[in-house]
Protein backbone atom coordinates (compact mmCIF):
# COMPACT_ATOMS: atom_id res chain seq x y z
CA UNK A 1 0.00 0.00 0.00
CA UNK A 2 1.29 3.53 -0.86
CA UNK A 3 2.61 5.74 1.94
CA UNK A 4 -0.03 8.76 3.02
CA UNK A 5 1.76 11.94 5.31
CA UNK A 6 0.41 15.22 5.83
CA UNK A 7 1.63 18.60 5.60
CA UNK A 8 0.68 21.38 8.56
CA UNK A 9 -0.72 22.99 5.41
CA UNK A 10 -3.54 20.36 5.39
CA UNK A 11 -1.82 18.61 1.98
CA UNK A 12 -1.82 15.03 2.05
CA UNK A 13 0.71 13.75 -0.03
CA UNK A 14 0.82 9.71 -1.07
CA UNK A 15 3.75 8.48 -1.96
CA UNK A 16 3.68 5.81 -4.94
CA UNK A 17 7.27 4.83 -6.17
CA UNK A 18 9.31 7.58 -7.22
CA UNK A 19 6.19 10.05 -7.48
CA UNK A 20 3.59 11.38 -5.49
CA UNK A 21 0.21 12.73 -5.16
CA UNK A 22 -1.20 15.84 -3.34
CA UNK A 23 -4.61 16.99 -2.27
CA UNK A 24 -5.90 19.12 0.68
CA UNK A 25 -6.98 16.86 3.54
CA UNK A 26 -10.73 16.17 4.42
CA UNK A 27 -10.16 18.43 7.46
CA UNK A 28 -9.02 21.16 4.99
CA UNK A 29 -12.48 21.06 3.02
CA UNK A 30 -14.46 20.79 5.84
CA UNK A 31 -13.07 24.07 6.81
CA UNK A 32 -13.31 25.71 3.89
CA UNK A 33 -16.93 24.83 3.53
CA UNK A 34 -18.05 24.42 -0.65
CA UNK A 35 -15.14 24.55 -3.12
CA UNK A 36 -16.30 26.82 -6.25
CA UNK A 37 -12.65 27.36 -7.78
CA UNK A 38 -9.64 25.22 -8.41
CA UNK A 39 -6.21 26.88 -9.94
CA UNK A 40 -3.35 23.96 -10.46
CA UNK A 41 -0.09 24.52 -11.12
CA UNK A 42 1.52 23.28 -14.54
CA UNK A 43 2.88 20.25 -15.76
CA UNK A 44 6.56 20.70 -15.87
CA UNK A 45 6.69 23.54 -13.32
CA UNK A 46 9.84 22.68 -10.85
CA UNK A 47 8.70 23.65 -6.93
CA UNK A 48 10.49 23.71 -3.94
CA UNK A 49 9.47 22.33 -0.64
CA UNK A 50 6.48 24.69 0.19
CA UNK A 51 6.07 26.75 -2.87
CA UNK A 52 2.57 27.55 -3.72
CA UNK A 53 1.88 25.15 -6.09
CA UNK A 54 -2.04 26.07 -6.92
CA UNK A 55 -5.25 28.29 -5.19
CA UNK A 56 -8.23 27.07 -3.98
CA UNK A 57 -11.43 28.88 -3.01
CA UNK A 58 -14.61 28.31 -1.27
CA UNK A 59 -17.47 30.35 -1.62
CA UNK A 60 -16.47 31.80 2.08
CA UNK A 61 -12.49 32.86 1.11
CA UNK A 62 -9.47 32.02 -1.45
CA UNK A 63 -6.43 30.13 0.33
CA UNK A 64 -3.37 28.86 -1.14
CA UNK A 65 -2.21 25.16 -2.03
CA UNK A 66 1.21 24.69 -1.06
CA UNK A 67 4.12 22.03 -2.69
CA UNK A 68 4.66 19.32 0.56
CA UNK A 69 8.09 18.52 -1.27
CA UNK A 70 10.06 19.85 -3.86
CA UNK A 71 9.91 18.29 -7.40
CA UNK A 72 8.39 18.80 -10.76
CA UNK A 73 4.70 18.35 -11.69
CA UNK A 74 4.06 15.55 -13.90
CA UNK A 75 -0.15 16.06 -13.89
CA UNK A 76 -2.81 17.92 -12.66
CA UNK A 77 -5.90 16.84 -12.09
CA UNK A 78 -7.86 18.49 -14.83
CA UNK A 79 -11.52 17.49 -13.88
CA UNK A 80 -11.18 19.69 -10.94
CA UNK A 81 -11.35 23.15 -12.85
CA UNK A 82 -14.72 22.15 -14.25
CA UNK A 83 -16.31 20.41 -11.36
CA UNK A 84 -14.18 22.32 -7.98
CA UNK A 85 -16.89 20.67 -5.71
CA UNK A 86 -15.25 17.06 -6.12
CA UNK A 87 -12.59 18.26 -3.65
CA UNK A 88 -15.75 18.52 -1.13
CA UNK A 89 -17.17 15.10 -1.84
CA UNK A 90 -13.42 13.24 -2.11
CA UNK A 91 -10.48 15.54 -0.89
CA UNK A 92 -8.57 12.40 0.20
CA UNK A 93 -9.72 10.32 -3.26
CA UNK A 94 -10.94 11.77 -6.61
CA UNK A 95 -10.44 15.51 -5.79
CA UNK A 96 -6.41 15.12 -5.66
CA UNK A 97 -5.05 18.28 -7.29
CA UNK A 98 -1.20 17.24 -8.50
CA UNK A 99 1.06 14.54 -8.95
CA UNK A 100 4.68 15.65 -8.38
CA UNK A 101 8.70 13.88 -8.97
CA UNK A 102 10.45 13.82 -5.63
CA UNK A 103 13.47 15.79 -5.95
CA UNK A 104 14.52 15.12 -2.26
CA UNK A 105 13.24 11.76 -0.25
CA UNK A 106 14.58 13.36 2.85
CA UNK A 107 11.97 16.01 2.80
CA UNK A 108 9.39 13.36 3.64
CA UNK A 109 10.82 12.88 7.00
CA UNK A 110 9.59 16.42 7.87
CA UNK A 111 5.57 15.63 6.99
CA UNK A 112 3.60 13.85 9.36
CA UNK A 113 1.54 10.32 9.45
CA UNK A 114 -2.03 10.04 9.91
CA UNK A 115 -2.22 9.58 14.11
CA UNK A 116 0.60 12.46 13.98
CA UNK A 117 -1.85 14.95 11.70
CA UNK A 118 -4.99 13.77 13.22
CA UNK A 119 -3.21 15.18 16.58
CA UNK A 120 -2.34 18.05 15.19
CA UNK A 121 -5.68 19.37 14.36
CA UNK A 122 -7.16 18.54 17.60
CA UNK A 123 -5.09 20.70 18.77
CA UNK B 1 -12.64 40.83 20.12
CA UNK B 2 -12.71 37.84 22.04
CA UNK B 3 -15.91 35.13 22.28
CA UNK B 4 -16.59 36.77 26.13
CA UNK B 5 -17.38 40.37 24.58
CA UNK B 6 -19.66 39.23 21.82
CA UNK B 7 -23.52 39.43 22.03
CA UNK B 8 -26.05 37.50 21.17
CA UNK B 9 -29.22 37.58 19.97
CA UNK B 10 -32.56 35.88 21.24
CA UNK B 11 -31.89 33.10 18.74
CA UNK B 12 -28.36 32.29 19.78
CA UNK B 13 -29.10 29.11 21.00
CA UNK B 14 -31.43 28.08 17.99
CA UNK B 15 -28.49 28.34 15.80
CA UNK B 16 -26.10 26.52 18.03
CA UNK B 17 -29.18 23.58 18.34
CA UNK B 18 -29.47 23.94 14.64
CA UNK B 19 -25.95 22.98 14.06
CA UNK B 20 -24.93 26.93 12.96
CA UNK B 21 -21.05 27.68 12.60
CA UNK B 22 -20.59 30.39 14.78
CA UNK B 23 -18.51 33.50 13.84
CA UNK B 24 -18.09 37.04 15.16
CA UNK B 25 -19.82 39.61 13.11
CA UNK B 26 -20.63 43.57 14.00
CA UNK B 27 -19.82 42.38 17.47
CA UNK B 28 -22.47 39.80 17.86
CA UNK B 29 -22.07 36.01 17.55
CA UNK B 30 -24.03 35.00 14.39
CA UNK B 31 -24.02 31.63 12.26
CA UNK B 32 -22.30 32.07 9.06
CA UNK B 33 -23.76 28.50 7.90
CA UNK B 34 -25.48 25.80 9.02
CA UNK B 35 -24.73 22.12 8.18
CA UNK B 36 -26.50 22.04 4.71
CA UNK B 37 -23.44 24.52 3.77
CA UNK B 38 -23.72 27.76 1.82
CA UNK B 39 -24.26 26.86 -1.50
CA UNK B 40 -27.21 24.63 -0.12
CA UNK B 41 -28.66 27.60 1.91
CA UNK B 42 -28.50 30.00 -1.09
CA UNK B 43 -29.97 27.70 -4.04
CA UNK B 44 -32.92 27.18 -1.28
CA UNK B 45 -33.51 30.51 -0.54
CA UNK B 46 -33.76 31.27 -4.54
CA UNK B 47 -36.35 27.63 -4.75
CA UNK B 48 -37.81 27.89 -2.05
CA UNK B 49 -37.61 30.32 0.95
CA UNK B 50 -35.17 30.87 4.03
CA UNK B 51 -35.30 32.43 7.79
CA UNK B 52 -32.58 34.71 8.56
CA UNK B 53 -31.34 35.62 11.76
CA UNK B 54 -31.16 39.51 11.36
CA UNK B 55 -32.05 40.75 15.05
CA UNK B 56 -28.33 42.52 15.42
CA UNK B 57 -29.61 45.03 13.41
CA UNK B 58 -30.73 48.19 15.15
CA UNK B 59 -34.66 49.04 15.09
CA UNK B 60 -36.15 52.16 16.86
CA UNK B 61 -38.28 55.03 16.96
CA UNK B 62 -37.98 58.07 15.84
CA UNK B 63 -40.45 60.08 17.84
CA UNK B 64 -41.81 63.87 17.43
CA UNK B 65 -41.34 66.06 20.52
CA UNK B 66 -42.45 69.00 19.07
CA UNK B 67 -45.70 68.06 17.45
CA UNK B 68 -44.58 67.59 14.12
CA UNK B 69 -43.89 65.43 11.92
CA UNK B 70 -40.92 63.49 12.67
CA UNK B 71 -40.11 63.20 9.07
CA UNK B 72 -39.69 67.02 8.07
CA UNK B 73 -36.51 66.34 10.82
CA UNK B 74 -35.31 63.15 9.24
CA UNK B 75 -35.33 64.63 6.00
CA UNK B 76 -32.44 67.40 7.27
CA UNK B 77 -29.99 63.73 7.38
CA UNK B 78 -31.30 61.74 4.58
CA UNK B 79 -32.23 62.67 0.71
CA UNK B 80 -35.23 60.59 0.80
CA UNK B 81 -38.92 61.74 0.58
CA UNK B 82 -40.02 60.52 3.97
CA UNK B 83 -42.78 63.40 4.66
CA UNK B 84 -43.97 61.45 1.45
CA UNK B 85 -44.67 58.42 3.00
CA UNK B 86 -48.06 57.13 3.73
CA UNK B 87 -49.24 55.16 6.85
CA UNK B 88 -47.60 51.64 6.36
CA UNK B 89 -45.14 52.47 4.02
CA UNK B 90 -41.93 52.13 3.75
CA UNK B 91 -38.77 53.17 2.43
CA UNK B 92 -34.53 52.76 1.72
CA UNK B 93 -32.80 56.09 2.15
CA UNK B 94 -28.60 56.62 3.54
CA UNK B 95 -27.51 58.98 5.95
CA UNK B 96 -25.23 61.44 4.91
CA UNK B 97 -22.20 63.29 5.87
CA UNK B 98 -21.99 67.13 4.91
CA UNK B 99 -19.51 66.24 1.39
CA UNK B 100 -22.65 63.58 0.58
CA UNK B 101 -20.52 60.56 1.58
CA UNK B 102 -22.75 57.80 3.18
CA UNK B 103 -22.50 57.63 6.55
CA UNK B 104 -25.12 54.17 6.77
CA UNK B 105 -28.01 53.11 4.59
CA UNK B 106 -31.21 52.35 6.40
CA UNK B 107 -34.75 51.57 6.23
CA UNK B 108 -37.02 54.18 7.57
CA UNK B 109 -41.00 53.30 7.98
CA UNK B 110 -44.18 55.60 8.69
CA UNK B 111 -45.80 52.52 10.81
CA UNK B 112 -49.64 51.46 10.57
CA UNK B 113 -52.24 54.10 11.86
CA UNK B 114 -52.02 52.28 15.18
CA UNK B 115 -49.05 53.11 16.30
CA UNK B 116 -50.00 56.72 16.23
CA UNK B 117 -48.73 59.13 13.52
CA UNK B 118 -45.86 61.11 15.87
CA UNK B 119 -43.34 58.36 15.13
CA UNK B 120 -40.98 56.59 12.25
CA UNK B 121 -39.71 53.27 12.44
CA UNK B 122 -35.95 52.93 11.66
CA UNK B 123 -33.90 50.40 10.70
CA UNK B 124 -30.30 50.59 10.96
CA UNK B 125 -27.08 48.45 10.49
CA UNK B 126 -25.19 46.24 13.23
CA UNK B 127 -22.25 47.93 12.79
CA UNK B 128 -23.36 51.36 12.81
CA UNK B 129 -26.82 51.31 15.04
CA UNK B 130 -24.86 52.95 17.94
CA UNK B 131 -23.45 56.04 16.32
CA UNK B 132 -26.23 56.43 13.72
CA UNK B 133 -28.78 56.40 16.42
CA UNK B 134 -26.36 59.05 18.54
CA UNK B 135 -25.75 61.22 15.41
CA UNK B 136 -29.64 61.32 14.42
CA UNK B 137 -30.92 62.04 18.01
CA UNK B 138 -28.06 64.89 18.76
CA UNK B 139 -28.60 65.99 15.04
CA UNK B 140 -32.62 66.44 15.80
CA UNK B 141 -32.20 67.15 19.73
CA UNK B 142 -35.81 69.15 20.49
CA UNK B 143 -37.62 67.62 17.62
CA UNK B 144 -37.61 64.34 17.70
CA UNK B 145 -36.11 61.54 20.23
CA UNK B 146 -35.04 57.88 19.43
CA UNK B 147 -36.61 55.03 21.55
CA UNK B 148 -34.11 51.96 21.01
CA UNK B 149 -36.18 48.91 20.53
CA UNK B 150 -33.84 46.15 22.36
CA UNK B 151 -36.14 44.40 23.41
CA UNK B 152 -37.11 43.42 19.76
CA UNK B 153 -35.54 40.69 17.32
CA UNK B 154 -36.04 40.83 13.34
CA UNK B 155 -36.18 38.14 11.66
CA UNK B 156 -36.27 37.56 7.81
CA UNK B 157 -38.05 35.66 5.53
CA UNK B 158 -36.81 35.19 1.93
CA UNK B 159 -38.00 33.21 -1.16
CA UNK B 160 -40.52 32.12 -3.55
CA UNK B 161 -42.70 30.23 -0.85
CA UNK B 162 -41.85 33.09 2.08
CA UNK B 163 -45.76 34.64 0.82
CA UNK B 164 -47.24 31.25 0.98
CA UNK B 165 -45.70 30.53 4.49
CA UNK B 166 -46.77 33.92 5.48
CA UNK B 167 -49.99 33.51 4.43
CA UNK B 168 -50.31 30.00 6.06
CA UNK B 169 -49.13 31.21 9.51
CA UNK B 170 -50.00 34.97 9.63
CA UNK B 171 -53.10 35.66 7.29
CA UNK B 172 -54.16 35.28 4.18
CA UNK B 173 -53.58 39.29 3.91
CA UNK B 174 -49.79 38.72 3.73
CA UNK B 175 -49.65 37.38 0.51
CA UNK B 176 -50.74 40.41 -1.48
CA UNK B 177 -49.70 43.33 0.66
CA UNK B 178 -47.28 45.62 -1.36
CA UNK B 179 -43.70 44.94 -2.06
CA UNK B 180 -42.28 47.76 0.52
CA UNK B 181 -45.36 48.07 3.20
CA UNK B 182 -45.91 46.99 6.75
CA UNK B 183 -48.49 45.06 8.28
CA UNK B 184 -49.48 44.42 11.96
CA UNK B 185 -50.32 41.36 12.40
CA UNK B 186 -51.05 39.34 15.98
CA UNK B 187 -50.29 35.65 15.63
CA UNK B 188 -50.86 33.28 18.70
CA UNK B 189 -51.20 36.64 20.72
CA UNK B 190 -47.98 38.13 19.01
CA UNK B 191 -47.17 41.28 18.35
CA UNK B 192 -45.68 41.09 14.45
CA UNK B 193 -44.61 43.88 12.93
CA UNK B 194 -44.00 42.73 9.16
CA UNK B 195 -42.90 44.63 6.16
CA UNK B 196 -42.49 43.24 3.26
CA UNK B 197 -38.54 43.38 2.26
CA UNK B 198 -35.90 41.99 2.49
CA UNK B 199 -31.92 41.59 1.19
CA UNK B 200 -32.00 38.52 -1.25
CA UNK B 201 -33.75 39.96 -4.24
CA UNK B 202 -36.34 37.53 -3.56
CA UNK B 203 -39.94 38.41 -2.56
CA UNK B 204 -39.92 38.33 1.46
CA UNK B 205 -40.52 39.80 4.49
CA UNK B 206 -38.68 41.01 7.43
CA UNK B 207 -40.35 40.47 10.84
CA UNK B 208 -40.19 42.24 14.50
CA UNK B 209 -40.82 40.42 17.54
CA UNK B 210 -40.27 40.77 20.45
CA UNK B 211 -37.20 38.92 22.07
CA UNK B 212 -39.16 36.98 24.27
CA UNK B 213 -41.15 35.74 21.35
CA UNK B 214 -38.36 35.26 19.20
CA UNK B 215 -37.71 31.39 19.33
CA UNK B 216 -41.11 30.60 19.13
CA UNK B 217 -41.77 32.17 15.94
CA UNK B 218 -38.57 31.08 14.68
CA UNK B 219 -39.64 27.45 15.23
CA UNK B 220 -42.56 28.10 14.19
CA UNK B 221 -41.15 29.49 10.23
CA UNK B 222 -39.08 26.11 10.60
CA UNK B 223 -41.48 23.49 11.01
CA UNK B 224 -42.69 24.55 7.11
CA UNK B 225 -41.43 22.48 4.80
CA UNK B 226 -40.62 25.09 2.85
CA UNK B 227 -38.39 27.09 4.89
CA UNK B 228 -34.41 26.34 5.91
CA UNK B 229 -32.52 28.25 7.80
CA UNK B 230 -29.87 30.33 6.15
CA UNK B 231 -26.48 32.04 7.59
CA UNK B 232 -24.49 34.72 6.90
CA UNK B 233 -22.76 33.58 4.37
CA UNK B 234 -25.68 32.76 1.76
CA UNK B 235 -26.97 36.04 2.43
CA UNK B 236 -23.93 37.61 1.22
CA UNK B 237 -23.83 35.67 -1.79
CA UNK B 238 -27.70 36.59 -2.25
CA UNK B 239 -27.69 39.95 -1.82
CA UNK B 240 -24.19 40.66 -3.99
CA UNK B 241 -26.30 38.57 -7.41
CA UNK B 242 -29.39 40.70 -5.98
CA UNK B 243 -26.96 43.85 -6.60
CA UNK B 244 -27.58 45.09 -3.26
CA UNK B 245 -24.91 47.02 -1.67
CA UNK B 246 -22.70 46.10 1.40
CA UNK B 247 -22.48 49.27 3.65
CA UNK B 248 -18.87 49.77 4.66
CA UNK B 249 -18.03 47.82 1.66
CA UNK B 250 -20.18 48.89 -1.89
CA UNK B 251 -20.52 52.24 -0.06
CA UNK B 252 -18.82 54.06 2.52
CA UNK B 253 -18.42 57.88 3.83
CA UNK B 254 -16.23 58.18 0.73
CA UNK B 255 -18.96 57.17 -1.73
CA UNK B 256 -21.77 59.07 -2.58
CA UNK B 257 -25.52 58.42 -2.90
CA UNK B 258 -25.26 58.76 -6.80
CA UNK B 259 -21.80 57.19 -7.17
CA UNK B 260 -23.32 54.12 -4.93
CA UNK B 261 -25.83 53.80 -7.93
CA UNK B 262 -28.53 54.94 -5.16
CA UNK B 263 -29.97 58.23 -7.16
CA UNK B 264 -33.49 56.09 -7.33
CA UNK B 265 -33.85 56.35 -3.67
CA UNK B 266 -34.01 60.27 -4.11
CA UNK B 267 -37.12 61.47 -4.19
CA UNK B 268 -38.03 64.02 -7.15
CA UNK B 269 -39.05 66.39 -4.23
CA UNK B 270 -35.71 66.10 -2.33
CA UNK B 271 -34.22 67.03 -6.10
CA UNK B 272 -36.01 69.96 -6.35
CA UNK B 273 -35.67 71.40 -2.78
CA UNK B 274 -31.84 69.63 -1.39
CA UNK B 275 -31.97 70.18 2.45
CA UNK B 276 -29.95 66.95 2.71
CA UNK B 277 -26.11 66.74 3.86
CA UNK B 278 -24.13 67.35 0.76
CA UNK B 279 -27.24 68.38 -1.21
CA UNK B 280 -24.99 70.96 -3.50
CA UNK B 281 -22.57 67.54 -4.30
CA UNK B 282 -25.18 64.86 -4.43
CA UNK B 283 -27.60 67.12 -6.74
CA UNK B 284 -24.50 68.57 -9.16
CA UNK B 285 -23.81 64.76 -9.82
CA UNK B 286 -27.11 63.95 -10.43
CA UNK B 287 -27.58 67.12 -12.69
CA UNK B 288 -23.84 66.50 -14.56
CA UNK B 289 -23.01 62.61 -13.86
CA UNK B 290 -20.41 61.55 -10.98
CA UNK B 291 -16.94 60.69 -12.11
CA UNK B 292 -17.41 56.86 -11.49
CA UNK B 293 -20.08 54.51 -10.59
CA UNK B 294 -20.53 51.24 -8.69
CA UNK B 295 -20.93 49.02 -11.81
CA UNK B 296 -21.63 45.03 -11.96
CA UNK B 297 -18.47 42.92 -12.66
CA UNK B 298 -18.68 39.81 -14.34
CA UNK B 299 -14.89 38.04 -14.45
CA UNK B 300 -14.49 35.78 -17.12
CA UNK B 301 -13.72 32.38 -16.24
CA UNK B 302 -14.17 30.76 -12.89
CA UNK B 303 -11.76 32.52 -10.70
CA UNK B 304 -13.56 34.48 -8.23
CA UNK B 305 -12.56 38.19 -7.85
CA UNK B 306 -12.52 39.52 -4.16
CA UNK B 307 -12.90 42.87 -2.69
CA UNK B 308 -10.07 44.83 -2.44
CA UNK B 309 -9.44 43.49 -6.32
CA UNK B 310 -8.08 46.35 -8.52
CA UNK B 311 -9.84 47.21 -11.86
CA UNK B 312 -7.48 47.63 -14.68
CA UNK B 313 -8.07 49.16 -18.35
CA UNK B 314 -7.11 47.62 -21.52
CA UNK B 315 -3.63 49.85 -21.04
CA UNK B 316 -3.41 48.22 -17.50
CA UNK B 317 -3.90 51.26 -16.13
CA UNK B 318 -5.18 50.79 -12.21
CA UNK B 319 -8.61 52.76 -12.37
CA UNK B 320 -11.01 51.11 -9.68
CA UNK B 321 -11.44 48.41 -7.11
CA UNK B 322 -13.75 46.05 -6.52
CA UNK B 323 -16.03 46.24 -3.37
CA UNK B 324 -17.91 42.99 -3.03
CA UNK B 325 -16.60 40.06 -5.12
CA UNK B 326 -16.71 36.23 -4.86
CA UNK B 327 -19.02 33.08 -6.52
CA UNK B 328 -22.80 33.60 -7.53
CA UNK B 329 -23.87 30.31 -6.80
CA UNK B 330 -27.27 31.11 -9.02
CA UNK B 331 -24.79 32.31 -11.24
CA UNK B 332 -23.09 29.60 -11.68
CA UNK B 333 -19.60 31.57 -11.30
CA UNK B 334 -17.71 34.62 -10.27
CA UNK B 335 -18.96 38.00 -9.58
CA UNK B 336 -18.67 41.17 -8.31
CA UNK B 337 -19.08 44.79 -8.11
CA UNK B 338 -16.66 48.04 -8.10
CA UNK B 339 -16.20 51.32 -8.96
CA UNK B 340 -14.90 52.52 -12.36
CA UNK B 341 -15.06 55.93 -13.64
CA UNK B 342 -18.06 56.74 -15.42
CA UNK B 343 -16.48 55.90 -19.12
CA UNK B 344 -15.91 52.67 -18.63
CA UNK B 345 -19.25 52.43 -16.80
CA UNK B 346 -21.46 51.14 -19.90
CA UNK B 347 -22.28 47.46 -19.66
CA UNK B 348 -20.41 45.58 -22.17
CA UNK B 349 -17.13 47.51 -21.51
CA UNK B 350 -13.94 45.46 -20.89
CA UNK B 351 -11.87 45.35 -18.18
CA UNK B 352 -9.59 43.47 -15.80
CA UNK B 353 -8.94 42.59 -12.58
CA UNK B 354 -5.75 42.12 -11.15
CA UNK B 355 -6.00 38.40 -8.95
CA UNK B 356 -2.92 37.44 -7.54
CA UNK B 357 -0.87 39.30 -10.12
CA UNK B 358 -2.70 38.57 -12.93
CA UNK B 359 -5.11 40.50 -15.11
CA UNK B 360 -8.20 38.72 -15.46
CA UNK B 361 -10.65 39.30 -18.23
CA UNK B 362 -13.46 40.60 -16.94
CA UNK B 363 -16.93 42.84 -18.61
CA UNK B 364 -18.83 45.38 -16.90
CA UNK B 365 -22.75 44.18 -16.55
CA UNK B 366 -25.90 45.39 -15.76
CA UNK B 367 -26.76 44.87 -12.20
CA UNK B 368 -29.11 42.60 -10.74
CA UNK B 369 -27.08 39.65 -11.68
CA UNK B 370 -30.25 37.80 -11.04
CA UNK B 371 -33.46 38.79 -12.21
CA UNK B 372 -35.73 40.29 -8.49
CA UNK B 373 -38.68 38.18 -7.13
CA UNK B 374 -40.14 41.09 -5.73
CA UNK B 375 -44.26 41.08 -5.50
CA UNK B 376 -44.99 43.18 -7.85
CA UNK B 377 -48.83 42.78 -7.03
Amino acid sequence: MAERKYSEEHEWIEIDGDIATVGITNHAQEQLGDIVFVELPEVGATLNKDDEAGVVESVKAASEVYAPIGGEITEVNEALTDNPGTVNEDAEGDGWFFKMTIADPGELKDLMSESEYKDFIED
Amino acid sequence: MTEESLKTTPLNALHRELGGKMVPFAGYDMPVQYPAGILKEHTHTREAAGLFDVSHMGQAWLISEDGTDPAIALETLVPADVQGLTAGQQRYSQLLNDQGGILDDLMVTRPVADFGTDRLYLVVNAACKDQDLTLIADALKGRVRVERLEDRALVALQGPKAAEVAAKLFGADLATMPFMSQARVSWDSVDLWISRSGYTGEDGYEISVSNADAEKLARALLAEDAVAPIGLGARDSLRLEAGLCLYGHDIDETTTPVEGGLTWSIGKRRRAEGGFPGADTVLAQIADGASRKRVGVQPEGRAPAREGSKIQNAAGDSVGVITSGGFGPTVGGPVAMGYVPSDLAKPGTEIFLSVRGKALPAKVVKLPFVPPGFYRG
